[in-house]
């Protein structure tokens, strides 16, 4: 086992949120708090991409190093888990994070901040597996059942992986293989070029030419 | 008097000249701290695994290729 990694494939992605939703669901995520997020860049333009963001679970965690209460740890798999306990709510792993992972529930008046939330890999945190007080504090432990992120998994039309870094390249790797075997530098195989054609030389959209309308039946081809 | 000090003017202009000659790492080393919460336990210690590592990373491995179309759709 490698490490525990999310890929997202913002040729793929198609902005449905339904990782954001996924993700709400499974672990029962607090209102205003959202451990998965999907960011797009030049929204509405042609050519726009969208990718979903969460906590990368990094090899080298800034928010591990600026925690002041030390509550962050990192699982054998590659996870980067916290303990709520543990946690003050100071908000300094949010400054460091630059994925804007971790989360901040409103719990008064006056921008009062409460303990930081996560996304955790659907790995729980350090609260026995699949007990009913790791569900309350950090949400459900999908990786002890056996399963992957619900996000990942949930992806409809699988931009985004997750799992381990290994077998992700492979599935990738596999991928980009089967998209350069299949299309064309003209007619790609999907994407948004394949949807909408490619920008002329001033940025606007050509389409693509229309396939060739079906024989009438009974005509003879 | 004035061999002695041209010999310290000229060992301080030697040790000025090569000042700039170490090397200090350019990448920043976050010291990480050491965690001060509770124990966690590897995800396969409990049901359904019972501590089976071999058989959780397979389970995982299947739903992992599950995310690959060309070998789940032929």
């Amino acid at each position: 086992m490698a490490r525990m990694k999310f890929l997202c494939d913002a040729e793929r992605c198609i902005e449905c949120n339904g990782c954001v939703t996924a993700c709400k669901q499974e672990n029962d995520v607090p209102w205003g708090v959202n451990r998965r997020r999907v960011v797009t860049i030049n929204d509405g333009v042609p050519g726009e991409r969208s990718i979903s963001v969460a906590c990368m679970h990094c090899s080298d965690a800034p928010c591990m190093a600026v925690c002041p209460v030390d509550c962050f740890y990192k699982t054998q798999e590659g996870v980067v888990l916290h303990d709520k306990d543990l946690c003050i709510g100071c908000g300094y792993c949010f400054y460091a994070c630059p994925f804007g992972a971790p989360q901040f529930p409103q719990t008064g008046a006056f921008g009062v901040r409460g303990k930081m939330d996560k996304c955790t890999f659907c790995a729980g945190g350090p609260e026995p597996d699949g007990s009913p007080e790791e569900f309350a504090k950090y949400g459900r432990n999908r990786l002890s059942e056996g399963k992957l992120p619900a996000c990942a998994e949930m992806c409809s039309t699988k931009a985004l992986l997750g799992g381990d870094a290994d077998v992700l390249s492979d599935i990738y790797r596999q991928r980009v293989t089967m998209r350069a075997a299949r299309g064309t530098a003209a007619t790609p195989p999907w994407g948004w070029d394949a949807a909408y054609g490619r920008p002329d030389a001033q940025g606007q959209p050509v389409p693509n030419a229309a396939p060739p309308a079906p024989a009438a039946p009974g005509s003879k081809s | 008097m004035s061999k002695f000090g041209g010999a310290l003017a000229l060992s301080l202009a030697l040790a000025l000249c090569v000042a700039a000659c170490g090397e200090r790492p350019q990448v920043v080393n976050y010291k990480q701290g050491s965690y001060q919460g509770k124990p966690d336990t590897p995800p396969y210690k409990a049901a359904p695994f019972n501590g089976d590592k071999t058989q959780w990373e397979h389970a995982l491995e299947t739903r992992a290729q599950n995310q690959n179309e060309y070998k789940r759709i032929r």
